[in-house]
């Protein structure tokens, strides 16, 4: 009878992995072969090159710095964000440009940068934002991590 | 000499099949299980750009193969070792001999049958052989001189031995249906109907035996869920000392042992090349032939796919569950089905 049981299991076994080959591989076909795309997948998997993951927006990526509309940047020298930095990683110099305080220098070193996002915090301005959705910021030495946010590229 | 000719091009095609066949069926076993576990599988393996889902993978694989570093221990009995891995792959390769592929075929004046060899007893034959192939496994394990190897070698031994007796008996009440150990002869007892509308095939005739057959024959092919001989998580196995293209000829012994098995349940079991109420189509013999040798690679690769299907499924036996399951269940069941066999035959 525990026999009879067990085998009887072991179909249930063998179809459930059956339901997920046979659903999956339809899904594979249309999505890989006939490029159609369904809005489920046959797989759990993300492409990585070329397919990322969607990114929340709470979620903290590589620096950015906001630029008015006549390409001044937003950040006035105010230096709240190198006092917020507990890694001591922002160096900011400013000059009076037109009549204005405006910064001239704004050296981010991602080296040392530890993404705890109180530069964001603390800037009055909301000239310095950590929502470029970069995360693959690589370099071959660690003066390429010295990063100039005034470059724009 | 147009006769040799003939056997000397079946012979190659039959080799190039296989070989080909056992390359992708590593490809298919990767992806095959990659899409139960809600993966993708390999894909990147690309030639000038062109991955196409990895159809290039086998021969990325063997190249990365055919470059590792050859390593034979010191300690190793070295003739043996390196003559092991050789005699499992041809002994399980030699069986596809006897393989019928469909029926004969036409070339001008000439009858081509689609099997190498018809002999009396190619049942026989093939268990025989089969069966051969485990003294590569022991040889490659002892020669090993390794404490893991010999255990695997031990246990592949007692495993392979164990459930040869219940794969016999189940074929035995199958040769007692069929009355013929030809195998072509068997397929033509199939393609006819029980009753006007059942095909008369193995499985309908024989559902116990199927059942026997195809649970000893995993068995014997040492995969999983009988992949005790290898065992990754606990002794490597009997090939634990190889490496590079030895190891490469293991690995694809155990897949020509699963197409071997996909071929015979194909012939025994599924009718052969026989398609269900074809002949009432209407359809021209030519084309029925065509149609029935295609036929026969397809359910081939359909009983490939389900024996994968069973290798990702289940985990593996221990090692006295395994003998249970082979002394205590399938023994006794088999020798059932063949009393039973005989006495209804008995009494038609």
């Amino acid at each position: 009878m525990r026999g009879f049981l067990y085998f009887f299991e072991t179909i249930k076994g063998l179809l459930i992995t059956a339901k997920h080959l046979i659903v999956n591989s339809f899904f594979h076909t249309l999505n890989y072969i006939f490029r159609i795309k369904t809005k489920r997948k046959g797989s759990v998997t993300y492409q990585y090159p070329e397919e990322k993951k969607p990114l929340y927006p709470r979620d903290r990526t590589l620096h950015k710095m906001m630029f008015r509309d006549d390409g001044k940047p937003r950040c006035v020298g105010c230096m709240l964000c190198v006092t917020a930095c507990p890694s001591d990683c922002i160096y900011v110099k400013a000059e009076e440009v037109d009549g204005e305080k405006i910064a001239t220098t704004f050296i981010v070193n991602v080296n040392r940068c530890a993404f705890c996002g109180y530069c964001v915090e603390a800037c009055p301005e909301d000239a310095i934002r950590m929502d470029s959705g970069k995360l693959d910021f690589v370099g071959y030495s660690t003066n390429e991590m010295v990063l100039n946010l005034l470059k724009r590229n | 000499m147009s006769v040799w000719l003939i056997a000397l091009i079946k012979i190659i095609v039959l080799f190039a099949w296989l070989m080909l066949f056992a390359l992708y069926a590593t490809l298919l076993e990767r992806k095959e299980s990659a899409v139960i576990q809600d993966r993708h599988g390999a894909n990147r393996a690309s030639i000038f750009g062109i991955s196409s889902f990895g159809i290039f993978q086998p021969f990325a694989d063997a190249l990365k193969m055919l470059f590792k570093e050859d390593f034979i221990p010191d300690f190793a009995d070295k003739k043996m070792f390196k003559f092991a891995p050789v005699l499992t792959f041809f002994f399980s390769s030699l069986v596809i001999i006897a393989i019928p592929f469909g029926e004969p075929i036409k070339i001008g004046d000439k009858t081509i049958s689609l099997q190498l060899i018809n002999p009396d007893i190619a049942l026989i034959l093939i268990f025989a052989l089969s069966s051969m192939s485990i003294y590569g496994v022991i040889l490659g394990g002892w020669s090993s001189k390794n404490k893991y190897a010999f255990l695997g070698t031990m246990r592949a031994t007692a495993q392979i031995i164990s459930y040869e007796v219940a794969l016999i008996f189940s074929v035995i009440s199958l040769i007692m249906v069929y009355s013929s150990m030809k195998l072509y002869d068997i397929v033509l007892f199939q393609k006819a109907y029980l009753w006007g509308w059942l095909p008369r095939w193995g499985i309908f005739l024989q559902p116990l035996a199927f059942i026997v057959f195809i649970i000893a024959a995993i068995a014997e092919t040492k995969r999983a869920p009988f992949d005790l001989p290898e065992s990754e998580s606990e002794i490597i196995g009997f090939f634990v000392e190889y490496s590079g293209i030895r190891f490469g000829v293991y690995m694809l012994t155990d897949f020509i042992e699963t197409i071997m098995l996909s071929l015979l349940i194909t012939v025994l079991f599924l009718g052969g090349w026989h398609i269900p109420f074809i002949e009432r189509t209407g359809l021209s013999a030519n084309w029925i032939k065509a149609i029935e040798i295609i036929g026969f690679q397809i359910k081939t690769f359909l009983v490939f796919g389900f024996l994968l299907l069973v290798r990702w499924t289940f985990p593996r036996y221990r090692f006295d569950q395994l003998m249970e399951l082979g002394w205590k269940t399938l023994v006794p069941i088999s020798i059932f089905n063949l009393i039973v066999t005989a006495i209804v035959i008995g009494l038609l």
